[in-house]
């Protein structure tokens, strides 16, 4: 018997947080909402830290659960209960949030310190927290589906945030539509999985899971991974249904750091691999999982080439990323995938932030064209960004080159030719990452008048005039606590090979599946297992090779000669504008989707359904008694003779009627 | 002795008379005794029918009818003389409306 580690409460306390701001916000001063919400966050990561540090898991690596004594649903002799589930993955999962969202609240009261709706924003943010920490510490796929419904509402209404803004109030309503996509076919899903388990529970559907054997075939375990992953493919950017994050970035900065870079967007990535026992037992479903991964990972690092908005760069580095966790995924190397999230949080929270810093230096400016030479004004926030481009490009020892490394080396033993898209894609990142950094940091400065910013339309409406400044210590605080995460997050997931001993994977493989004997992706494990350490160390040398390489492409082309990108832009125009167009994709979904729904609702839905059809039978049932009223009317006319001559005439016909039915008889 | 049918032809002319009387004239007073005619030309049937059966029902329906049309003589000359007073005319024409 373990102590009762009240696991209910690290949920419960931002939303504590979020009710006070919400409610009583308004009257409250700008510090004490800041307090409310950091008080309320930092105790549930106090509480969070507790339990895992307590939790049994740790010592015989079985689960915690605590359910409640209410539920969630009750439906016939189908019962959800809030039912909390602590095992080596939702320990990790649940420190991330609470970590580093502690540390972007923190940020965030510099950032917002002069915007309207501060205390707004507070209790979206802690709102946010409240549903994230639901999802990662559910029992059961339906909890963890009321939180991935509640993360998507927070994160439609911070990218709202400035709702006075047309392309953000949109960008809010598509980052909610599309998910909605998403969440259909997670929805199905799980009603398979209802059907044929009559659990939703964790632990006991992969308790019936286990006397199964691998599906070798295209079956149940593959519909319900398939659709698992479409699920994930909306809450976690991939393709097809990535559109809705890069339009995120409307956002204010700390929005776009936490939820669309750090957390709620590896929810998808944490929905595979808490469902790790199903999508080992179906290899047709990892095989799709691993293409969808690798697909987006290298389609949206193209995309992030031609950009030219930071947020938006990194809005692509995310996809990105994201492709790699998923891929990691799909070659059953879930451990893997989860220690890139861990990192990824790191990393790319320091580099959303880092943007923001500079925005927020620059007065609103988010186009990198009119940046340059930001080095020695802003020196604190150039070194963090620095540590966090080298992390994300993979240099080692920072934490992203162990991360990364790792899939690359998982794929590799897996399929020779994702392997190649892992490492282009390895090789694009560090490209675009250290364009972003050279542009910005380095040449002479190419910053233009204010007011200027307002015509991109992009601006997060933070300019407060004054020249070149750095950012106050309540954002340089955070930044360089993520910095030293970045840098040293990666030791615990050193691989043998380099001396290590992986203490994340250890760590996770009791919580995870491994992958059903028989099947490729477990051959490819073994195979990763026995290879010598000296075949995992060229591969480690071949991307750290890569990043070098897209380093000094970067540094070659907007650094050393700096004319040459504009003659290349003009050499290529046509492959350039298709790149800077997204591939058109955007547009394609508009044509295909968007417009012809569009057309449906507006006449078939609106014109004939509503105005002709519904409105028509009720306009009509009203002109009708009018008009049958009307001419009743006529015959109260208030004339005793003509009341007297219907009366007369009445009596005429029934007597006419008595006589006929009479003659008839 | 007179056979029924001419009794029940009486009745009915009375009371088409009756009826005429009362959609064509606009005198209140003569509307109130077109009533009276057709009221007792029911009567006459009633009459002509027991006397006919030999039963005295129809000689009770009567009196009843006769009753009644007593009272609502002594109500509807009471409103025809108020409706006089208020409106001057006893042109049922013009007295087409409840309110004034």
């Amino acid at each position: 018997m373990t102590e009762d580690l009240k696991l209910w409460l690290v949920p419960l306390l931002p939303l504590i947080g979020a009710a006070i701001n919400g409610l009583f916000g308004r009257r409250f001063k700008n510090s004490v909402v800041s307090m409310v919400a950091l008080l309320f966050t930092a105790l549930s990561f106090g509480w969070a830290l507790r339990a895992v540090l307590l939790a049994p898991h740790i010592g015989t690596g079985l689960p915690y659960q605590q359910v409640l004594p209410f539920n969630w649903l009750d439906a016939g002799a189908f019962h959800v209960p809030f039912g909390f589930y602590l095992d080596q993955l939702s320990s990790i999962m649940v420190l991330v949030v609470t970590g580093v969202g502690f540390l972007i609240h923190i940020y965030a009261v510099g950032y917002m310190a002069h915007e309207s709706g501060f205390y707004r924003f507070f209790a979206y943010l802690n709102l946010f927290m409240f549903f994230m920490l639901t999802l990662v510490l559910a029992n059961n796929y339906l909890l963890m589906f009321v939180g991935w419904e509640g993360v998507g509402l927070a994160s439609y209404l911070l990218i709202g945030f400035y709702f006075h803004k047309d392309s953000a109030a949109n960008a809010g309503k598509k980052a909610f539509i599309v998910n909605r996509i998403g969440d259909f076919a997670f929805l199905i899903g799980m009603f398979l999985v209802l059907k044929n388990f009559g659990t939703l529970n964790y632990a006991d559907v992969n308790a019936k899971l286990a006397n199964l054997p691998p599906e070798l075939g295209w079956g149940l375990l593959t519909a319900i991974g398939l659709l698992f992953l479409f699920g994930a493919t909306g809450k976690s950017a991939q393709v097809p249904l990535y559109v809705w994050l890069p339009d995120a970035m409307e956002g204010p900065t700390p929005v776009s750091a936490l939820i669309h870079a750090a957390t709620m967007v590896t929810a998808g990535i944490y929905m595979i691999a808490r469902s790790s026992a199903i999508f080992s037992r179906a290899p047709h479903a990892l095989e799709v999982v691993a293409l969808i991964g690798a697909l987006t990972a290298i389609f949206a690092a193209t995309m992030g080439l031609a950009q030219t908005d930071i947020k938006r760069v990194l809005a692509y580095s995310t996809v990105s990323q994201l492709g790699y966790m998923v891929l990691a995924c799909g070659v059953a190397a879930y451990s893997a995938g989860i220690f890139h999230l861990m990192t990824h949080a790191f990393f790319k929270a320091l580099l959303f932030l880092g943007a923001g810093s500079v925005i927020h230096a620059i007065g609103g400016e988010q186009d990198m064209r009119h940046m340059g030479g930001l080095r020695k004004q802003i020196p604190v926030t150039f070194w963090v960004m620095t540590v966090a481009t080298f992390t994300i490009a993979g240099f080692p020892p920072l934490a992203g080159f162990f991360s990364k490394d790792e899939i690359l080396w998982q794929t590799w033993n897996n399929s020779q030719a994702l392997w190649l898209v892992g490492i282009v894609t390895a090789g694009l990142t560090s490209f675009y990452m250290f364009r972003l950094w050279f542009m910005t940091f380095f040449g002479e400065s190419r910053l233009q008048s204010h007011g200027h910013h307002d015509s991109h339309g992009h601006a997060d409406d933070h300019g407060h005039g004054g020249g070149v400044h750095e950012s106050p210590w309540i954002m340089l605080a955070p930044l360089v606590l993520l910095a030293v995460l970045s840098a040293i997050g990666g030791f615990v997931g050193v691989p043998h090979a380099l001396g290590g001993h992986n203490e994340i994977g250890e760590y996770l493989s009791k919580a995870l599946t491994p992958a059903a004997i028989g099947t490729h992706a477990a051959e490819a494990i073994e195979t990763a297992e026995h290879a010598g350490s000296s075949t995992e160390l060229t591969f480690a040398a071949i991307s750290v090779g890569v990043a070098a390489l897209g380093f000094f492409m970067a540094w070659f082309l907007y650094y050393k000669r700096r004319e040459l990108p504009g003659k290349i832009v003009a050499r290529m125009h046509g492959i350039y504008l298709m790149v800077l167009h997204k591939y058109y994709i955007d547009e394609g979904y508009d044509q295909l989707f968007v417009k012809p729904l569009m057309w449906i609702s507006k006449h078939v839905l609106w014109l004939f359904m509503d105005q002709k059809l519904i409105d028509g039978t009720i306009n009509g049932a009203g002109a009708a008694s009018q008009g049958i009223g009307g001419g009743l009317r006529q015959m109260q006319s208030g004339n005793i003779r003509s009341y007297a001559a219907w009366i007369a005439a009445g009596a005429a016909a029934v007597v006419a009627f008595m006589i006929w039915r009479g003659v008839h008889q | 002795m007179v056979p029924l049918s001419w009794y029940l032809i009486l009745s009915a002319v009375l009371f088409c008379l009756g009826v005429s009387a009362f959609l064509l004239k606009r005198n209140i007073i003569t509307i109130f005794m077109a009533i009276e005619l057709m009221l007792n030309a029911v009567n006459l049937s009633f009459i002509a029918f027991a006397n006919y059966l030999g039963k005295l029902s129809g000689h009770v329906f009567v009196f009843f009818v006769m009753v009644v049309a007593a009272a609502e003589a002594a109500v509807g000359l009471a409103i025809i003389i108020a409706i006089y007073r208020t409106r001057e005319t006893l042109n049922v024409d013009r007295v087409n409306l409840l309110k004034l």
